[in-house]
């Protein structure tokens, strides 16, 4: 490893970070902005001091579809993009509902879904969904 | 900017292998489209010295063009943005003419990705932060787009539904187009849903097929067989490459790319002729409308609504029938370009516009990513 490389790099870590449990942002030093996906660089200003934070998990849908399937490829399942509340927006799955009934404006919550190879962050319908 | 207009002009345009042509190479195509372009101009691979070509199954494309061809170029350009690349191709051409870098410049596409169908291996790395959810792409991406638009502006299903009828009655005139049986709103909401709110008839085609155009310099147009068709302002733009990062998912970068293409060429949206737009899906149609300044941001469902698009309607769009129902090989950019050529020198039989002097062509790559506008001209319009 050269001397002026830091690893594992900001990709890494994150994935590093959900394994153990934890679903964090970037956050930048200079400017003060979440940042989603994880990166070397603040797309919002250039600065390279970055931070990790652990994410609130609150978030809204920001948009919905449900991918269809042949029957013998398994059930309809929704994909959307989920507005977290620090800022940054990142793709995902509301599930625990009917995919065709996830709205948008829906508040919703992270998760870490554990079920398959690599966890990755869900959502759930916020409790206090109204 | 404003120097280059005019600064080349299409003298050939040419496709090949539309729609079903098994048994042919990716590359027998494209060369199949080559060689309608330069019978088209009066040329041949002898006299072309810039090569512009991407592919989606080799990279290094103009190399592996040009080795098949025969061509030793001067300039040569494989760049690859996606859908929109051909058109991205013409404008660097462009600039390659204008400054002595080539003299004739070939753009060549071509894709027998119908007939590979689940051959193509994708050779992009599965993006870490969006393949775990399963999007269907790029359709979950468009998708996602729509149901921003249906949402913000109440644009509906049946407007959505539009684009695509609209889009079939301009195929029933073209007989390169791959459907051209009727289709109706009823049908379109009635076909298999593939990804919310679309169903496979808001999605372009899987088809065969390539298309190429030849560009030259005014003076060595008019030494040529055909009517050349001067390329009056073009201009390119792009915010994000994955539809998480698209800024506004109702908004895209053709409303950048279109002003400046607009400003170069020294016209206004009132003197587009006939329009040529990359409809991969049926918000495609709707957003670029908008984007591109035919209507105001949200009132493109509207616009598009009582055949407004369609044969007869009050602005011509996608006379070809466009990716959702001429073809749609992978990549379709440089299609709309072709007919665009086509239609300002009078090519088009049944679908011909009376004496069109203004075209508009518009490449959309990626996930709504990047954004190509260019302004064609008839003969004489430099
Ligand atoms: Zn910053």
């Amino acid at each position: 490893m050269p001397a002026d490389t830091a690893a594992p790099g900001p990709e890494q870590a994150y994935f590093d970070a959900l394994a153990d449990g934890r679903f964090m942002l970037q956050h930048c030093d200079d400017c003060g902005r979440s940042i989603f996906y994880p990166r070397a660089l603040c797309p919002h200003c250039g600065g390279s001091e970055l931070s990790e934070r652990e994410a609130s998990g609150r978030g809204t849908v920001h948009a919905t579809s449900v991918v269809r399937r042949r029957p013998e490829q398994g059930p309809p399942y929704n994909v959307a993009l989920i507005d977290l509340e620090e800022g940054p927006r990142m793709m995902s799955r509301v599930e625990t509902i009917a995919p065709e009934v996830v709205r948008i404006g829906m508040a919703v919550t992270a998760v870490i879904d554990r079920s398959g190879d690599d966890p990755m962050v869900v959502f759930h319908p916020a409790e206090s969904s109204s | 900017m404003t120097g280059l207009r005019g600064a080349a002009s299409i003298v050939g345009a040419g496709t090949y292998g539309l729609g079903e042509a098994p048994g042919l190479s990716e590359l027998e195509i494209t060369a199949g489209a080559v060689q309608a372009a330069l019978d088209d101009a009066g040329l041949r691979p002898s006299d072309v010295d810039g090569v512009f070509c991407a592919s989606m199954t080799f990279n290094m494309g103009s190399l592996t063009l040009c080795e098949y061809l025969g061509i030793a170029p001067k300039f040569s350009d494989s760049s690859m943005i996606g859908g929109s690349s051909s058109l991205a191709h013409l404008l660097t051409a462009m600039m390659a003419i204008a400054t002595g870098q080539c003299d004739v410049a070939l753009v060549a596409y071509g894709s027998n990705q119908r007939s590979m169908s689940g051959r193509l291996v994708s050779t992009s790395r599965p993006d870490p932060f969006e393949s775990p959810y399963g999007p269907r792409q790029p359709i979950t991406s468009y998708a996602l787009a729509a149901s921003r638009h249906m949402h913000e502006y109440g644009t509906t299903r049946e407007q959505l539904a539009e684009v695509a009828t609209a889009a079939r009655a301009w195929a029933a005139m073209n007989p390169d187009a791959f459907l051209r049986e009727p289709l109706s709103i009823k049908d379109v909401l009635n076909s298999r849903p593939i990804s919310d709110p679309f169903t496979v008839r808001d999605c372009c085609l899987v088809t065969d097929g390539g298309g190429a155009v030849i560009l030259t310099s005014p003076e060595r147009a008019h030494d040529l067989e055909r009517p050349p068709v001067p390329v009056l302002g073009g201009a390119m733009a792009h915010w994000h490459r994955a539809i998480t990062n698209m800024p506004d998912l109702t908004v895209t970068a053709a409303s950048d790319s279109g002003p400046r293409a607009y400003a170069m060429a020294g016209v206004s949206v009132d003197d587009i002729d006939l329009v040529q737009v990359y409809d991969a899906f049926t918000i495609n149609t709707i957003m670029f409308l908008e984007d591109l300044g035919f209507c105001a941001k949200g009132e493109g469902g509207a616009f598009v609504e009582d055949g407004a698009i369609a044969p007869g309607g009050r602005l011509v769009v996608n006379t070809n029938g466009g990716g959702l129902s001429c073809c749609h090989p992978g990549m379709y950019g440089i299609f709309p370009l072709i007919e665009a050529v086509r239609q300002l020198r009078g090519d088009c039989g049944e679908r011909q516009q009376s004496n069109p002097e203004i075209a508009l062509a518009h490449g959309n790559g990626g996930l709504f990513s990047s954004q190509v506008t260019l302004i064609l001209g008839a003969d004489g319009t430099i």
